[in-house]
């Protein structure tokens, strides 16, 4: 997989993100006025500073339109843009290669979701005409598979595996009760994870993330005009996203403990940041806990664990806001909630509010000036991924 | 010289114990079980899972007539549904006799008819026999398949004669869209169905130069059961002629009994041995066959499978029939099929035929261009994997995607030979999966949206299936 590097040549000057949660009150117009003036009140900078718009949104609306109309904008280029759960994410890589290209010297990345309309469980997203073939399986089921495969290849029985994903559900309910952007701002009590009603295979309630409404917002410069806009910018070091053929679910060989996508796409990351040891050089990683098996496999995935070890230090607290390697210190999917299309892009606001000392009761004092996001669309075995790793200084 | 060729039977896993009908309705008596399709099953179903047990790859079909008096559609063709779903090949054609419980018999007899023009013709007939709650036809129906080829040549049991007789009589009728059937009292239809089965009998043993203490075995169906009952003695025949009904276990499955009772007798009969088929609806037809020595030949060939079937609930089956509409949760409601879609992928939507690449030899499940595994493109050969048994590879249990049979059960299967698939799971215990089960592939109705049903293949425990030989 090859992506040339473009380190340090990108800067991201400010940021906006809405709370997330069951917004009844707001719409999908709302939501993006809100994101949108935060970032750009953020950033200083007025609505017509701005040369052109990448916009996220999985289902909440189509074309340039759903953003132009809401702000006004000024016959200005709006590229609509989805990627399944990584569709945040996907404003921001295009956003920064358009910056760095030199077509364009300021660029919006913003993605949105408004899902509480839906009045339905969990995703309910529309599908294409097709054979009616397919099978219709929720994502928790499609999820759920991870665990006894995890638990089969490395030998976790199922107590222990319940105390691992109990662990992981815990912990970002933790960092999520001192977030007061996020859908859930309580602590869970370990009985209470662990007693939750099932709803696909041994996942409960509390192993699933948060369905939300919620919007956020990144003002994208080249790095050399960062500090027009602020002291504190922080630098895009990589951007890395890779859709796999999707052969999983019609291969024999595999088995469910990996996202080969991660793998590839966090190789890919790393080489164009520099970056050796991801456990000991990174600050702290957002990752796509869409489900609480899923952060267990990324530990792994993302080279943060040796294969078949991530559930031990999970219980062990590594990757806890006070451990070796805080994950999800915002409190992930999980509490903070997922809006599709926001979701990649709020796990930069964290990255944002956390390199530049931000992040009140939860920051990371660690002295690591990286941070890396990891964001996931589709299934095991059929997905596409995203990692990119931020820092508040410039290399040497 | 024509003859029936293979039979096959079928019956859904699910069975409804009669008491619980009368223990929610507060009524008395109930003896015994009714066979019940699940929810995921129609006639069309039924019929294809029992075709499939007398279609091979080499079997030479000319024509299909699908018979049942519960089509799911109207207008189109029923037919071409099995047509499709046993891998057919164009140039067969496939026809339906739907509407009233007789067609059971004129297929048979138009299947005779075309064997003496030197036709092989497949029919199925299945039902799915329902009623209004606390109904006779609700307790005593039953739910089943079965299928036969006939064509020239003697096959398993020749064609000595046939003959028929016909009236207009008030016994049994529907109106189109209504549920239940409607009846008169039982002792009309009895006073009408003797003397027209008495004169259908005389006549094919006549034609036969028989006579009735030559025949080693009477099948007698019909939906008059007191008709079917009485007509033992008013023939005068010795009560142990008389073919098992199924009624305690099975129930009485309309269209497809008579292929059901006549599968029974076929497993027992001795070569040489008479057998005399009797339908009574709406008239009599009588059916003269001769087991021959190729008989035992063809059971050796397809041993009975071992029968486990699963009880359901009256709340369950009043729920699957569409009667008990229950809570549903906040979920889509499922998209059907397009039409164009459907027809693009009909060897594989119906068919169950994957691909697999010339170049290496990797089975893909849906058909692909590309090879996943070599990477060559347009190097596919067809290749049917329906009839191949599969082990799980990993499973899992889904609560919150909508079923009529919650929860559903999502299973990662590898084929013999190759190839793997994810699909719903069907006729199990989610208690009692265990990744290395044996399953093999079933075809189902997975939902109704829009008006179009959405069939395709799901899998079942390799020892779930069933077939007439319960009693």
């Amino acid at each position: 997989m090859s992506a040339n590097s473009i380190v340090d040549r990108v800067a991201i000057v400010g940021m906006g993100c809405t709370p997330f949660g069951e917004h009844w009150g707001k719409d999908t117009s709302d939501l993006l006025l809100d994101a949108s003036q935060g970032a750009l009140a953020s950033a200083g900078i007025d609505l017509d500073e701005v040369d052109a718009f990448w916009f996220g949104t999985f289902a909440s609306g189509f074309s340039g339109l759903t953003l132009s109309q809401p702000l006004k904008i000024d016959h200005r280029p709006v590229t609509r843009m989805e990627n399944m759960c990584a569709t945040g994410s996907e404003t921001l890589r295009n956003a920064a290669y358009a910056v760095a290209s030199g077509a364009y010297d300021v660029a919006m990345a913003i993605g949105v979701e408004k899902l509480k309309d839906s009045g339905m469980s969990g995703l309910a997203a529309a599908q294409p005409p097709g054979d009616g073939t397919a099978a219709t399986i929720s994502a928790p089921a499609s999820f759920s598979l991870l665990s006894p495969a995890y638990q089969q290849k490395y030998g976790v029985d199922d107590k222990l595996m319940k105390d691992v994903l109990t662990h992981i559900a815990w912990k970002n309910h933790q960092n999520g009760a001192k977030n007061p952007l996020a859908q859930f701002r309580q602590q869970v009590s370990k009985e209470a994870i662990c007693a939750s009603p099932l709803v696909a295979g041994s996942l409960g309630i509390y192993d699933c993330s948060g369905v939300a409404d919620g919007s956020a917002a990144a003002i994208v410069v080249r790095a050399e005009d960062a500090h027009r806009y602020t002291d504190r910018p922080i630098y895009i070091k990589a951007l890395s996203l890779a859709a796999g053929p999707g052969t999983g679910p019609t291969d024999p060989d595999y088995d469910y403990t990996t996202f080969t996508e991660v793998v590839r796409s966090a190789e890919c990351a790393y080489r164009q940041a520099g970056v050796i040891d991801p456990r000991t050089e990174l600050g702290f990683a957002e990752v796509h806990d869409c489900f609480t098996p899923t952060e267990l496999v990324l530990m792994e995935d993302l080279g943060f664990a040796a294969r078949g070890t991530a559930w031990k230090q999970v219980l062990d607290g590594a990757f806890d806001l006070d451990g070796d390697l805080p994950i999800n210190p915002d409190g992930g999917l999980k509490s903070f909630g997922h809006p599709i299309g926001a979701s990649g892009l709020r796990m930069l606001y964290e990255c944002w509010l956390q390199l530049r000392g931000e992040a009140q009761a939860r920051q990371i004092d660690n002295g690591r000036t990286l941070a890396l996001t990891q964001n996931l669309g589709g299934r095991p075995g059929a997905c596409v991924s995203f990692v990119g790793i931020v820092g508040s200084e410039l290399s040497a | 010289m024509v003859g029936i060729q293979s039979y096959g039977t079928y019956l859904p896993r699910f069975r409804l114990d009669r008491a619980a009908i009368s223990s929610a309705l507060g009524t008395t008596g109930g003896k015994g079980t009714r066979a019940v399709a699940s929810h995921d099953e129609d006639s069309v179903s039924l019929g294809v899972e029992a075709a499939r047990q007398v279609v091979e790859e080499s079997t030479q079909i000319d024509r299909v007539l699908f018979v049942t008096a519960s089509p799911p559609y109207a207008e189109k063709t029923n037919a071409t549904i099995v047509h499709a779903a046993l891998g057919l090949s164009t140039a067969a054609s496939a026809y339906d006799m739907v509407g009233s419980v007789r067609s059971g018999i004129a297929a048979v007899q138009s299947a005779i008819d075309g064997a003496y023009r030197g036709r092989r013709t497949l029919v199925v007939s299945a039902d799915v026999r329902s009623g209004l709650p606390g109904s006779a036809d609700e307790s005593q129906g039953g739910d089943a398949a079965s299928a036969l080829v006939i064509g020239p040549g003697s096959g398993v049991a020749e064609i000595i004669g046939t003959a028929s007789s016909s009236a207009e009589f008030l016994d049994r009728w529907r109106l189109p869209g209504e549920l239940e059937a409607h009846t008169w009292e039982e002792r009309f239809g009895e006073e009408v169905y003797l003397p027209l089965a008495v004169q259908a009998v005389t006549d094919v043993l006549a034609g036969a130069r028989v006579g009735i203490n030559e025949v080693a075995h009477i099948v007698v169906s019909g939906l008059n059961a007191r008709a079917n009952k009485k007509l033992g003695a008013r023939l005068e025949v010795r009560p142990e002629k008389l073919a098992p009904d199924l009624a305690s276990t099975v129930g009485n499955s309309g269209c497809a009994h008579q292929g059901l009772l006549l599968a029974g007798v076929l497993e027992q009969a001795l070569p040489g041995e008479l057998i005399l088929l009797i339908s009574l609806a709406d008239g009599a037809d009588a059916l003269l066959l001769k087991a021959t020595a190729a008989l035992p030949a063809y059971r050796a060939r397809r041993p009975a499978r071992p029968v486990r079937p699963l009880n359901v609930s009256y709340a369950d089956f009043l729920t699957w029939r569409g009667v008990l509409r229950r809570q549903p949760p906040r979920r889509p409601d499922p998209n059907p099929p397009a039409p164009p879609a459907a027809a693009r992928a009909a060897e594989w939507k119906f068919g169950f035929s994957g691909s697999q690449c010339t170049l290496c030899g990797y089975r893909h499940l849906p058909p692909s261009r590309k090879c996943q595994s070599c990477g060559a493109i347009d190097h596919m050969t067809p290749q049917p994997v329906a009839h191949i048994p599969a082990r799980i590879a990993a499973f899992t249990i889904d609560r919150l995607t909508y079923s009529l049979n919650p929860p559903v059960v999502l299973a990662i299967v590898d084929f013999d030979g190759g190839g793997r698939f994810q699909c719903e799971m069907t006729d199990v215990d989610p208690q009692t999966i265990a990744v290395g089960d044996r399953v093999e592939m079933t075809f189902r109705r997975l939902n109704t949206a829009r008006s179009i049903h959405n069939y395709f293949w799901k899998v079942r425990p390799l020892d779930a299936a069933t077939s007439g030989e319960e009693d």
